[in-house]
């Protein structure tokens, strides 16, 4: 166990670092830069912009400046930075982690915007994530027990709507009725409780009617198998065949979609946090691609690469506790 | 005990499964009786609705498609069919307990070994934590599994087939029963294996007294174990008799086919084996006349055009055919030349 641990984590290395590598391989191809405007600048300018920045050096020189920025450097004699973590080994200076300063926001590191803008994102995404695993959970669950009945085809019906309502017409629509129409609570941006209601619920539609059919689908699976009838045989009630027999098998499918789910709900989505004005990640993320932010763009990535690489090692984990099966070797 | 020492009866058990395709008529018009203590076999071809009529017994059919659409299940004195679910769950596990055909799935794999078995009894017969763990040990040992405490504490998938078929009946015996249904037991094990498990559920039943009913496809299973036999075929008895009469002076084409087909090591080397011709047919689409006809060596006319009659041979002794009498004869009469 200690060793599958040990090893998966020491993978999210070189996946980081490919996903970096073809990050920044893919900014590059990309046509623009940062510096353009609708006026084409002077050659003498363009060329001090790309000495100040090094981008007047080969490729591979701002590559591996670059690889070491992401990673881990040594620091000059008279540098001094914030960001990033910094310690010492013998006398030379160490930082790791810092992705430097934003080309677009001038005077703000990537680590800086990242941390200011990240807890929008996780605290509607976090709270989506919870409410998506109720609804979604319980209304497959009622949905496999009544199979075929009223509720089932109810619930199953409401959730392919909610798999196919995008959310960009599900959060105006819920701004129209409930903000506008019913003034129940605030149409858009950030502050108390009633600001999140409409964001998490818009989020989380879509995520709630997936989990609700992967519940359904997964416990009727499990439903029909020769242990349940076992149970049954037994004498138990259904409600401890379904809670004590079935809902470990059934709900696996489940837990291997939740962590990638979390991990893009964490991130924020720019659908959401444009319709209701919230100064989340999902947003800067995609201002930075669109504006060749370089730095801003992988420092995002990075982070939230090895988000999902340690979110899905979390599920990984997680089955060998539902599966006795399962051996970590 | 009431009802002179009958512990079931079955009279004219129906269950009927909607399909797409129609009606399918899984158990149609079934009727036995099982007496304390007594081995009843139930043989018949795959879908001749052997499971489906103990699963009937326990009303663990699938509601719906299935359902029971009539006759009488009477257990002990209580009428099955007329409890509620609630009732029936009080007898499920604790007075009737059932084996199941493949051990490798009717354990839980996500649950140990403990938790099942401990469940049973924490259920039907009050035990807190410590005496149902201790009874589980004890039920483990009782059917030979080694090292129990260590076994207690393990997952089924870390057992073998036969042991885990063992565990099965640890936790069918658990209760005590009074009547334990076996289908097929021993279809998914080796064949060494196989007559070990036969050997326990012989013992055991003598040991606690249990009434048993074994379902079985393989009539060597059920010739050393039984008293008396029940052959199905598309959902009904074809015939009815003592295990010792049954193999000796059949009375229905049937069952001779099936006789015929066992192979008899002693006898013809070299000789194909007989072979039954043809399927069996589907239950959801039935002719009007006997459902073997297409099948049967001895077929007339009237077996196509009329249902057959469930003829009286002996003291429960019964077959279902237009010419049970003749086939009797015709078995009688082969017995003696052979003797």
């Amino acid at each position: 166990m200690l060793s599958f641990l040990l090893r998966r984590l020491l993978l999210i290395v070189p996946m980081a670092l490919l996903v970096v590598t073809l990050t920044w391989g893919l900014i590059r191809i990309a046509p623009g830069t940062f510096y353009d405007s609708e006026k084409k600048l002077p050659p003498a300018v363009e060329a001090n912009i790309k000495k100040k920045y090094g981008l007047d050096k080969p490729w591979y020189y701002q590559y591996f400046i670059m690889l070491g920025n992401v990673t881990c450097r040594t620091m000059a004699e008279d540098e001094t930075t914030l960001n990033g973590i910094q310690f010492n080994v013998g006398s030379a200076r160490v930082k790791c982690f810092d992705f430097g300063d934003s080309l677009k926001y001038e005077g703000q590191s990537v680590n800086e915007i990242i941390r200011r803008h990240l807890p929008y994102s996780a605290t509607i995404g976090i709270i989506a994530y919870i409410l998506a695993l109720i609804v979604g959970g319980s209304a497959g669950l009622f949905a496999a027990l009544r199979q075929n009945s009223i509720y089932d085809y109810g619930s199953m019906a409401l959730a392919m709507l909610g798999l196919s309502v995008p959310n960009f017409v599900l959060g105006p629509i819920l701004v129209l009725i409930f903000a506008l129409g019913l003034y129940m609570v605030p149409a858009a941006r950030w502050g108390g409780i009633l600001n999140l209601i409409l964001p998490v619920i818009t989020l989380s539609a879509i995520y709630a009617a997936y989990i609700a059919r992967l519940t359904r689908a997964g416990m009727l699976e499990v439903m029909r198998s020769d242990y349940i009838r076992t149970a049954r045989a037994k004498g138990l009630n259904e409600t401890s065949v379904l809670l004590k027999h079935a809902i470990r098998g059934g709900i696996i499918p489940v837990v291997s979609f939740t962590g990638p789910a979390l991990a893009a709900l964490l991130a924020g989505t720019v659908v959401v946090e444009r319709i209701f004005s919230i100064p989340g990640l999902g947003n800067i993320f995609i201002q930075s691609v669109l504006n060749r932010d370089e730095p801003l763009t992988l420092g995002i990535v990075a982070f939230l690469s090895v988000l999902v690489m340690l979110l899905n090692l979390i599920v990984d984990i997680s089955y060998g506790f539902l599966d006795p099966r399962i051996r970590y070797e | 005990m009431t009802n002179n020492g009958t512990i079931l009866s079955v009279k004219d058990l129906k269950t009927y499964f909607q399909t797409e395709d129609g009606v399918v008529k899984a158990v149609d018009g079934i009727s036995f009786e099982l007496k304390k203590g007594e081995t009843l076999g139930i043989v018949g071809e795959s879908g001749s609705g052997k499971s489906v009529t103990n699963l009937s017994i326990m009303r663990l059919i699938p509601e719906p498609p299935g359902k029971i659409v009539g006759g009488d299940v009477v257990f002990d004195g209580i009428d099955v069919r007329s409890l509620s679910i609630d009732e029936v769950r009080k007898i499920r596990g604790k007075r009737i307990a059932m084996i199941f055909q493949d051990p490798m799935t009717s354990l839980n794999p996500f649950l140990k070994v403990s938790t099942q078995l401990m469940e049973v009894t924490q259920l039907h017969l009050g035990h807190d934590k410590t005496q149902a763990y201790e009874h589980g040990v004890k039920m483990l040992e009782t059917v030979g599994i080694p090292d129990p405490r260590s076994r207690m504490d393990g997952y089924p998938h870390e057992l073998s087939g036969g042991m885990r078929q063992r565990v099965m009946i640890a936790m069918a015996l658990s209760c005590d029963p009074e009547l334990l249904i076996a289908d097929e037991p021993t279809t998914a094990l080796d064949v060494t294996i196989q007559a070990q498990i036969l050997e326990l559920i012989k013992d055991l039943k003598a040991r606690m007294g249990t009434s048993v009913i074994l379902i079985t496809h393989d009539l060597g299973v059920v010739a050393g174990m039984t008293e008396k036999i029940i052959v199905m075929y598309a959902g009904k008895v074809f015939e009815q008799a003592p295990t010792k009469e049954l193999f000796s002076t059949p009375a229905n084409p049937y069952t001779r086919g099936l006789l015929k087909s066992v192979p008899d090591p002693a006898h013809e080397q070299g000789k194909e084996l007989y072979q039954i011709p043809g399927l069996p047919p589907d239950v959801a689409h039935l002719p009007p006349g006997c459902p073997f006809a297409e099948r049967c060596d001895r077929v007339e006319d009237i077996c196509r055009k009329e249902y057959p009659p469930f003829v009286q041979i002996n003291e429960g002794h019964h077959s279902l055919c237009h010419f049970a009498k003749e086939v009797y004869e015709e078995s009688r009469r082969e017995k003696a030349a052979a003797a």
